[in-house]
């Protein structure tokens, strides 16, 4: 999953660096040659990607728990089955991105601490509750979909380790998203209590959805660095209008309501018309005012502390092992 | 709080049989054994390999980026190690 536009990055680290080095780096950006971790790269480069690579990652970990909320009171075997294999790619496409992450210089335990602290952000999107099953058929189908169209872009984008992570992240992101449309035609299709159920879920996410996609780019100074530099390849409101635009079909095959009165479309582009987002309340949860922000946080550090002693005892077991081989050898 | 450093393994799979072990990502793991474990869990889920290789990263030796021009630039003005140098008439066919 999820990747998210926060669009921060900070004008003030761009300090003074070799000319003739950085106009040589812009030149392979524009021939679409791809960084590598060991080439020369601006600081800028090097710290807007850490700090969105590790983002990433953070909300792939985070997006475990509403999910995890679910996999004992999944409706079926097969349900359950699927969703204990989703989680488990979360967790996986969170180990991808640490990777990617940490070929920039910053260890993977510093990028967990930060999240720890609350230092660094993770995705708006996970501040929201699972209330009821249908949360999680709407968090494949749309908050999986949002998140496929955020990242099918970033495959190319200019840094090797983090595109090449995305691939593989794309490849099984898809199941997600298909599992999810799956519970939601099941509960559409039945009674008139999961059609309720369904359509609540839809009211709710709906919103929280189309603003992971980040501020509108009208808000949004930063995005032009990204752009130079080919990390970021369309803009907030392009992939968000893309999404839109793929989602009411489905929501209308679904016989489901979109939440917006207001939405119309377009007869001369086609376009999907939607009303004005609540940027307030975006501002509040990235400000860690959201539903969940605090649970979530306590979570992650829960497991955090009571798992320390899992690597602490890995690390215990190879340092014995070594001892004694060294031991026999003498 | 920060948690010790675990090692770093590069992990290399063989997809299909006749194939290559391919270079397909990096983990931590406190010795081989978890390396193993941890390269089934995170690069296998789908079935895409029939073997592992774990290696660990410090093990590897690189050459260095900034000094490809030097490292491979000789072979480039070889053109006459390609088949292609090579004149065959027409009337030959194939070779």
């Amino acid at each position: 999953m999820y990747t998210q536009a926060l669009n921060n990055s900070e004008a003030e680290d761009r300090h003074i660096e070799d000319a003739a080095r950085a106009a040589q780096f812009q030149a392979r950006i524009d021939a679409d040659e791809r960084i590598e971790p060991n080439d020369w790269m601006p600081a800028a480069y090097r710290k807007t990607l850490t700090r969105q690579i590790s983002q990433h990652a953070h909300s792939e970990i985070v997006g475990m728990l509403p999910e995890g909320n679910w996999i004992t009171r999944a409706p079926s075997l097969r349900r359950k089955a699927a969703l204990l294999a989703k989680v488990q790619d979360e967790c996986g496409h969170g180990l991808y991105l640490y990777a990617a992450a940490e070929t920039l210089g910053t260890s993977r335990e510093e990028l967990v601490d930060q999240m720890l602290a609350g230092k660094a952000k993770y995705s708006s999107i996970f501040n929201y509750p699972t209330l009821t099953w249908a949360d999680i058929g709407v968090i494949g189908w749309l908050v999986d979909g949002a998140a496929i169209m955020n990242q099918i872009p970033l495959c190319r984008c200019s840094y090797g380790p983090y595109a090449r992570a995305m691939i593989r992240v794309c490849k099984e992101e898809s199941f997600h998203q298909r599992q999810g449309f799956e519970i939601m035609l099941t509960l559409s299709r039945g009674s008139e209590e999961q059609r309720a159920m369904a359509q609540s879920a839809l009211d709710r996410w709906w919103w929280p959805v189309l603003m992971m996609f980040g501020p509108p780019d009208s808000a949004s100074q930063h995005s032009d660095t990204s752009t130079k530099w080919k990390i970021k390849r369309f803009s907030n409101d392009e992939l968000r209008q893309k999404f839109v635009d793929a989602t009411v079909p489905q929501a209308h095959y679904l016989g489901l309501a979109i939440p917006d009165a207001g939405m119309k479309r377009d007869p001369t582009t086609g376009h999907w018309q939607f009303s004005a987002i609540d940027w307030d309340e975006f501002k509040q949860v990235l400000a860690g005012n959201g539903p969940c922000n605090r649970d979530r946080i306590a979570a992650r550090r829960k497991a955090h502390d009571e798992g320390a002693w899992v690597p602490e005892a890995a690390a215990a077991y190879a340092e014995k092992r070594k001892q004694r081989a060294v031991a026999r050898a003498a | 709080m920060a948690t010790p450093n675990t090692p770093l393994w590069e992990v290399f799979i063989r997809s299909r049989n006749g194939l290559a072990h391919k270079h397909v990502g990096s983990l931590h793991a406190a010795d081989t054994t978890l390396a193993l474990q941890a390269a089934r869990d995170i690069y296998t889920r789908r079935g895409e390999g029939l073997s592992i290789w774990v290696v660990p990263s410090s093990a590897i030796t690189a050459s260095d980026p900034a000094e490809k021009g030097m490292m491979f630039g000789p072979a480039q003005s070889k053109i006459y190690r390609h088949p292609t140098f090579y004149d065959v008439p027409e009337e030959v066919g194939h070779m």
